[in-house]
């Protein structure tokens, strides 16, 4: 059970420090946190013309929520906000235990590996946090342009 | 010699994944025995009706079961009077109870509320709530190195100011035992209001409320073998009766017209709607329990285990440890694991049959102050075992390894 948690690529993930950083040209960020356990993250993104073009973090927590965050940035840059959008709601739903076709995972790339989490009720939250934050982040900036 | 309690609790001999249970989560809430099972299970199955409102026989059996509960909580504790045990649904809420009754009648603005650093949630938040509320000052006393309340705090904040004194008797993070009958006897000489959060202290050492003197004691029943959702309310009687209801409705009226209420009398002015008797019979049961272990023998086992687990987890160079050099220590080991976060630690730990609690513990301020996001907890009973505490270490020493740190 363990192994299939504690993976090679998360503790890779989890211990980056190549996308744990300020983002000069930020043009949102966002703080998410989980009450219970203390996890933190401050998501910045750089959007332009409705694309991501740059992402990195700051943040505190366990191996879970870092490396989420770490493989979910990796995945963003380029992608168009609705692509991230669209893939915040897979995830979530493959964390939830609601979609657990491979194939229809592979988009997810290598987030995709935490798949297990889904067995893992009381880390959920852990999971999850990084995309909740982007959603947010991304409601945000929906915001911002209608202003 | 160790009483074999896996007898008499049935939970401490299942599985968790596969392996034995190792329960170490004691101060969250501990296991129940048999005979407390069997006293709910009797209360429903053979005295239930709503106390206090039926003249029929069976009422008066669901009656007498509360109020046998509550003179036994007075006995426990030896207060004065049966009258001065409030029955609420746990110390959060008799917590409340004293913060919104007494706090916000009494208090008012340029008063100061006096807590430590230390405090769970429970008995902090309501008192920042007060205190905004009526423009009155919250003050901590903060800790030593070694995790003590600071004498130095203690002398310059209680002062004349100081109306209101609340303090936890032993912290649920870091196991320290305050002296409260001290500190409740300096917060007297200048007039403050002493309350006591019991929720770590009642089930694991003896507390005489005349002894100590404090002016309210709250504490939980299912931290001490009972069931949840029945807590306690001490208070004297004197200052219980001064105080306006908390909750209201039903049961705690003595008249009701239109427009005007006169109350009940203690207890009852405190307890609106139908009340937890089946509750209220665990918690007699489970004091029962209490007694016939003892808390000579209590003390004797946590303090075993809890030397025992400091001395092994000293031997480990990546355990960082809180508050465990300190002698007046009860029950509770709090550490945690270089590099890796508590909640991967109690992951890794869970798997191999260990149940500790990972995270701030309620107690955000305390952790602020300790330098730490959150921590893993180890908490004690009589029932636990050295082999527990085995068990604990050896799924230590196995976690920078699941984690890929070596
Ligand atoms: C010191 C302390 N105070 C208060 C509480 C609150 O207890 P309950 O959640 O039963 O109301 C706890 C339990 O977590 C505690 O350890
Ligand atoms: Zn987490």
């Amino acid at each position: 059970m363990l192994e299939n948690i504690y993976t090679e690529l998360i503790a890779e993930h989890s211990q980056s420090k190549e996308n744990r950083r300020q983002l000069e040209n930020a043009t949102i960020t966002e703080r998410g946190h989980n009450p219970t356990c203390g996890d933190e993250i401050t998501l910045s993104l750089e959007i332009a013309d409705g694309v991501i073009r740059d992402a990195a973090f700051t943040g505190e927590g366990c191996a879970i929520s870092q490396a989420s965050t770490d493989m979910m940035i990796e995945l963003l840059r380029g992608k168009s906000v609705d692509e991230a959008k669209r893939l915040a709601e897979l995830f979530i739903a493959m964390i939830h235990g609601e979609i657990d076709d491979d194939d229809e995972l592979a988009e997810l790339d290598e987030a995709a590996a935490l798949k297990n989490i889904s067995t893992m009720p009381a880390r959920v939250k852990c999971a999850t946090l990084a995309w909740h934050t982007l959603d947010t982040a991304i409601k945000h900036s929906d915001g911002d342009s209608l202003a | 010699m160790n009483k074999n309690f896996l007898n008499d609790f049935p939970i401490l001999r299942t599985q968790m994944n596969g392996q034995p249970l190792a329960y170490l989560d004691n101060s969250a809430t501990t296991q129940k025995p048999e005979n407390v099972v069997r006293s709910i299970c009797g209360y429903y199955g053979g005295c239930n009706a709503n106390p206090h409102r039926g003249v029929y026989e069976l009422s008066q059996k669901s009656t007498k079961v509360y109020e046998d509960a509550r003179r036994k909580v007075a006995k426990f504790i030896n207060a004065k009077s049966a009258r001065e045990i409030i029955f609420t649904k746990n110390a959060t809420e008799s917590l409340n109870l004293v913060a919104f009754s007494y706090g916000l009648t009494n208090l008012q603005a340029g008063d100061e509320i006096l807590i430590t650093i230390a405090e769970h949630h429970s008995n902090l938040v309501p008192w920042q709530i007060v205190a905004r509320a009526k423009g009155a000052k919250l003050n901590y006393i903060y800790l030593t190195a070694d995790g003590n309340l600071s004498e130095a705090d203690i002398s310059a904040k209680l002062t004349r100011r100081t109306k209101i004194l609340a303090v936890t008797q032993i912290s649920n993070v870091l196991g320290l035992v305050n002296d409260v009958k001290t500190l409740a006897a300096k917060a007297h000489e200048v007039g403050a209001v002493v309350i006591v959060d019991g929720s770590q202290s009642v089930p694991h050492i003896p507390v005489d409320v005349q002894d100590f003197d404090a002016d309210f004691l709250a504490f939980s029943g299912h931290k001490m073998l009972s069931p949840m959702g029945i807590g306690v309310l001490y208070g004297k009687q004197k200052i219980l009766d001064a105080m306006p209801p908390f909750l209201t409705g039903g049961d705690m009226i003595e008249y009701v017209t239109e427009q005007e209420t006169t109350f009940a009398e203690l207890p009852q002015k405190f307890e609106a709607g139908t009340q937890n008797v089946g509750g209220a019979a665990g918690l007699t049961a489970a004091i029962d329990y209490l007694q016939s272990v003892g808390f000579d023998e209590i003390a004797r086992v946590e303090n075993d285990l809890t030397t025992f687990a400091i001395s092994e987890l000293k031997k480990i160079p990546y355990v960082e440890l809180y508050g465990c050099d300190a002698p007046n220590k009860v029950g509770i080991v709090t550490f945690n694991i270089r590099d890796v976060h508590p909640h991967d630690v109690a992951t890794i730990l869970d798997a191999q049959g260990v149940a500790i609690r990972a995270g701030h513990h309620c107690a955000q301020p305390l952790m602020k102050f300790l330098g730490v996001n959150s921590t893993c907890r180890a908490s004690f009973y009589f029932y636990n075992t050295r082999r527990d505490v085995e068990r604990l270490i050896d799924a230590i020493k196995t976690v920078r390894g699941v984690m890929k740190l070596h």
